[in-house]
């Protein structure tokens, strides 16, 4: 395992990218960074611009107008960018399916890294997923 | 010249500012997790991102200027010569040459000057809402830093040598043990806070306001070297206030303990202060800290 990875893996510096959530997995999210959590004892952190971004944390169904610009995002991270899709409807859109303002899902716009379900996803789903995504990084099972 | 270059690039100078300062924000981080009852971020978290960023791709913005990539080494550079510079005159007070205390406020102008001109060359709005914000900090510290830097050079009979107002107060006490001293030491660190760019003035960077205002189109080891800057600038200007108020004999583990008194005191700044706004924190400088300033410079011809 190379130094680059393991660097990388070691400290995220994640991107929220909410693409028309309803905030509940938002919540989830910011449990994540306060104390009872902790995820700054990985090297978590949350950055303000996306140029400094590591993985994208993207929560809420790709509407119309969101699919573009989720997309812009993705283009605009520096690579290696990692998507994570935080929710239901990140992962596959639930009862949105058959909206009429939902075109496609995330991973068709996106490719998509991890998967963290649920409704919203408890923050210590939200840590495993996490773990997940770093062990998928490093290329073990 | 050979030992000119080892000074630079490794001993006081370039490696080894830079393995401190990144030990010394590793701290920062960890107490910071501490006050906040947190567990924090191992020590060395800060060499981890380095790396890490190092490592990724830059992306340079359509229609940047050539000085979007330049500027980052022009900070670097400067904050790496000054602490040579101020290194070398801790080490041996003799060596110094005339007026290096003028050459050291010149170089320490220069990071925020990089930061500005990179901000500006990166057609970000948000880039140049932060480029203004720190020209504006930089107008406002740099008077009651000059003024508190004059007041140690009046306590110290006009010497102009880094070496010789360490040795001056060698053997007269040091300058922060008198109330002119004091109120110099204490406006010289608020002013090096916001060289720091440090939360009660971290308005150029407001994560929360404007994204990361200044740095907000740099990516990789661009950003690297920015991140770079700041840790020589935690390294180099706790040991620029120790030189002009608080060096009383060469011990190492009084020189550490004073060094990470002064951190301490960073710290605690930053974790109990909100931001300011941009003209709350130019009256600050300008009204409060310029008159204490003023106050201590007084009280230093007087002889206090």
């Amino acid at each position: 395992m190379s130094l680059k990875i393991n660097a990388l893996t070691k400290s995220l510096w994640v991107f929220h990218a909410a693409c028309s959530p309803c905030n509940n997995c938002d919540i989830e999210i910011l449990d994540v960074l306060t104390p009872r959590f902790d995820a700054e004892r990985f090297g978590i952190v949350l950055v303000g611009s996306v140029r400094h971004a590591d993985v994208l944390l993207v929560t809420g169904v790709p509407n119309m107008k969101t699919k573009d610009t989720i997309k812009a995002l993705h283009a605009q991270a520096p690579k290696p960018c990692l998507v994570v899709a935080v929710g239901g409807c990140a992962c596959g859109r639930v009862m949105f399916r058959d909206s009429y303002n939902s075109p496609c899902d995330l991973d068709e716009i996106i490719p998509v890294d991890a998967y963290i379900p649920g409704c919203p996803p408890k923050p210590e789903a939200i840590l495993a997923g996490v773990i997940k995504l770093i062990n998928k990084v490093k290329g073990k099972e | 010249m050979i030992r000119n270059l080892f000074d630079f690039l490794v001993f006081p100078g370039f490696l080894t500012a830079i393995f401190v300062g990144l030990l010394t924000g590793g701290i920062d981080r960890v107490v910071t997790a501490r006050i906040q009852w947190r567990k924090g971020p191992p020590l060395f978290q800060n060499f981890i991102d380095i790396i890490k960023l190092s490592a990724k791709e830059i992306i340079i913005p359509a229609g940047a200027r050539f000085t979007f990539l330049l500027s980052p080494f022009f900070g670097l550079l400067a904050v790496s010569l000054a602490a040579a510079i101020i290194g070398r005159a801790l080490i041996n007070p003799l060596e110094s040459f005339l007026g290096d205390v003028i050459v050291i406020l010149y170089l320490l102008g220069i990071p925020a000057i990089a930061l500005i001109i990179g901000a500006s060359s990166s057609r970000n709005p948000l880039a140049s809402v932060g480029a203004s914000r720190e020209m504006k900090l930089m107008l406002a510290y740099e008077l009651p830093f000059i003024i508190s830097l004059i007041t140690v050079i009046v306590k110290s009979k006009g010497a102009l040598h880094l070496g010789s107002i360490i040795n001056y107060q060698v053997n007269n006490g040091a300058n922060l043990y008198s109330f002119s001293g004091a109120l110099a030491f204490i406006c010289m660190l608020l002013c090096a806070h916001a060289k720091l760019g440090f939360v009660p003035f971290d308005v150029a960077e407001a994560e929360q306001e404007i994204m990361a205002g200044a740095m907000i189109e740099y990516s990789g080891l661009a950003l690297a070297l920015f991140k770079l800057t700041k840790a020589v600038l935690l390294y180099l200007l706790p040991l620029f206030l120790i030189g002009l108020f608080w060096f009383t004999n060469a011990n190492l583990f009084v020189f550490i303990g004073k060094f990470l008194v002064i951190i301490v005191l960073f710290v605690l700044i930053k974790n109990t202060n909100p931001r300011l706004r941009i003209d709350q924190a130019i009256k600050f400088f300008w009204g409060p800290v310029t008159i204490c300033a003023l106050a201590g410079l007084g009280l230093a011809i007087l002889g206090y």
